[in-house]
């Protein structure tokens, strides 16, 4: 069986003929994406599968890698936390080895890049190679996965030179938009749901997850996955978990977080959260290697409820891969986590930990409501958030390039 | 096409269609910076902020069937005028410049009747978002009415938004494509017509109006078998 009908299963028939009638005209197209890591981080996963589904429709699509040194990952890890917001300047030597670093890689890939029809170029680590490509034939697009609904001026003044003469840039909401003289899409990202981290998974599978962890499977849990990272707001959900232990004294807690080899800083607040977790037995942190998605998925599976009290957020694909597997959600009120969760529907919107703590405690008593949310929660990522929505949109966007900027482009 | 088109009498074309929204860096805080906005932005975000959202993810329990009402509504917390804003229908104006200037109308009445929306300002951004859309030809084509309610079910919900939705935008009189082809076969579809002229699109999901759709359909061939 094709990659495609297995996706068909599960979206339904009718959204894979369209994507094959959507990818005909763009028939034997070069596609290039580009980003920095093949582990660890939601583009990362995206890819992982985009690329194969854009090959089983007759597009010639590969996935590049920017290779850097730890210079420019710390680089690049402060473009990202100061376009998220964080008002720290970046030094300019580490601006230089992030110049460097581009004109380096682009040596290599010039050839393909320049020869591709369109390519993606994902987040900031990659974006001054257009500059490098001058003899470049195709469409190339910047793809933010970043909320940068509020960047640190300087440094998006820097990043705007690299960005500005693309043909396009896809950001996941339109708050996050900036000003660019380009079109500008409005794509979400997707999860797989055929992946080992959304696949359905056999229940001893859960089960040797609480064994392997020490986790009591007769006592509500909650889950929160996500990198080590302080927009995630790790300790202000151990503190969320302490407030409504105080009425619910059964309650477990897991924070595992993945690495991801472009994220220096996961170290330094690892520690912040083992120290507030306090050697508190029911709060355990699980560092989990890149590759360990199927112990995500069952711990995900295990939640009773699902937390991302993120304080800025890009998407939040880990609350989508919580819906899918039905759990409601208490998500930060920022970014994309408003997009997927809607309150009193699929989940709650907190500020606080208080707020979080006082919806824990709603949900934990209300334990109907606790499953038709979760129900609505999975629906609603079936019809919007999965990678067959994401890969339809991609293909749109590179016909809408092929035809120009027409509100209505008829083809055939 | 085929018989979409209302000229041509002849086969129904199905067709679909793909939406991909843009950003127009356009956003409101304010409703007189909101009114503002209305004025100049594109008319292709008339369109996406009350068509081209169905097709876009959006959580199917809608409160208000277009965003104006919703964000007037949860931004600037002014439950009249995101009432009146929701009772507006577009396919009953001429074009969507008209729908425009009954939107600004509406908004100028209410921050007449009601001094401090003029500086109140939202909890929440409006961002004025604008789509296109690509059509394709799906090379299946209908040769008799008789034939709609196997068919779809088996349509993608684009098709279904691109047949029943974003048709009132293009036929002469604001009509569905079904309705319009069926012109062509006289009298005997008169209430089938009338029937999806009932069908209020705006409160279901596009699976749950396929559906509806498809009932309608094979309702009518059992009448008619009868």
């Amino acid at each position: 069986m094709s990659i495609l009908e297995d996706y068909g299963r599960v979206a339904g028939p009718d959204v894979i003929a369209q994507i094959c009638q959507l990818a005909a005209p763009l028939a034997g197209a070069r596609i290039v994406h580009v980003n920095s890591t093949r582990t660890g981080g939601g583009v990362a996963e995206i890819l992982t599968k985009l690329i194969p589904l854009t090959r089983e429709l007759g597009l010639d699509a590969r996935w590049e890698t920017i290779t850097g040194n730890s210079a420019f990952f710390e680089c690049t890890k402060g473009m990202h936390n100061t376009l998220q917001g964080n008002r720290v300047p970046l030094d300019e030597n580490l601006l230089r080895v992030y110049e460097e670093t581009n004109a380096r890689n682009a040596e290599v890939l010039r050839p393909v890049l320049e020869d591709a029809d369109f390519v993606f170029i994902h987040d900031p680590q990659p974006a001054p190679l257009l500059g490098y490509c001058p003899n470049r034939k195709g469409k190339w697009i910047w793809r933010c996965h970043i909320d940068a609904s509020h960047p640190y001026r300087p440094v998006w003044k820097y990043l705007h030179r690299f960005v500005a003469p693309y043909d396009a840039s896809i950001f996941s909401l339109a708050a996050f938009a900036q000003e660019l003289p380009h079109p500008q899409y409005l794509i979400p990202p997707s999860i797989d749901p055929l992946g080992d981290k959304n696949m359905e998974l056999e229940p001893g599978k859960i089960l040797q997850i609480h064994d392997k962890y020490g986790i009591d499977p007769h006592r509500p849990l909650l889950v929160q996955v996500s990198r080590f990272d302080r927009f995630k707001d790790p300790v202000g959900v151990i503190e969320a978990y302490r407030l409504a232990k105080c009425f619910l004294p059964d309650i477990q807690l897991v924070l595992a977080g993945g690495g991801a080899t472009d994220d220096p800083e996961g170290e330094v607040v690892l520690k912040e959260v083992q120290n507030a977790a306090q050697d508190d037995p029911d709060v355990h942190v699980l560092l989990l290697p890149a590759d360990a998605n199927v112990e995500i998925n069952a711990l995900q599976r295990a939640a009773t409820i699902v937390l991302q009290k993120s304080v800025r957020e890009g998407f939040g694909l880990t609350v989508t891969e919580a819906m899918w597997k039905g759990k409601p959600v208490i998500g930060g009120d920022v970014g994309g986590i408003r997009l997927q969760v809607m309150n009193h529907h699929t989940g709650f919107l907190v500020n606080t930990p208080e707020g979080a703590a006082l919806r824990i405690r709603y949900l934990l008593h209300q334990k109907e409501k606790l499953l038709t949310m979760g129900a609505k929660a999975q629906s609603f990522v079936r019809d919007n958030f999965l990678i067959t929505r994401h890969l339809r949109e991609y293909l749109t966007l590179m016909v809408a390039l092929l035809h120009g900027a027409r509100d209505r482009i008829e083809l055939g | 096409m085929a018989s979409s088109d209302p000229q041509d009498s002849g086969a129904f074309a199905i067709k679909d269609c793909a939406l991909v929204a843009l950003a127009t860096g356009r956003k409101a805080r304010l409703l007189q910076e909101f009114r503002r906005e209305l004025e100049g932005i594109d008319i292709a975000c008339i369109y996406h902020h009350f068509w081209g959202g169905l097709l876009q993810p959006r959580f199917d329990e809608r409160e208000y069937n277009n965003d104006f009402a919703a964000w007037v509504r949860h931004g600037i917390h002014d439950a009249v005028l995101a009432e009146r804003l929701s009772a507006l229908v577009p396919a009953s104006y001429p074009d969507l410049e008209a729908l425009r200037h009954e939107i600004i109308d509406l908004v100028d009445e209410r921050m007449d009747e009601v001094e401090h929306l003029f500086w109140t300002r939202a909890t929440l951004q409006f961002e004025f978002v604008r789509s296109q859309i690509v059509v394709f030809d799906t090379e299946r084509q209908l040769q008799h009415p008789a034939e709609l309610a196997a068919v779809t079910r088996e349509l993608s919900i684009s098709s279904i938004f691109y047949h029943f939705i974003d048709a009132r935008r293009r036929t002469l009189d604001g009509r569905d494509d079904f309705s319009d082809w069926l012109t062509a076969f006289g009298d005997e579809f008169t209430p089938l017509q009338e029937r999806l002229a009932g069908i209020d699109p705006y409160f279901s999901n596009l699976g749950e109006l396929r559906d509806e759709l498809a009932q309608l359909f094979s309702l009518h061939i059992q009448e008619a078998a009868q």
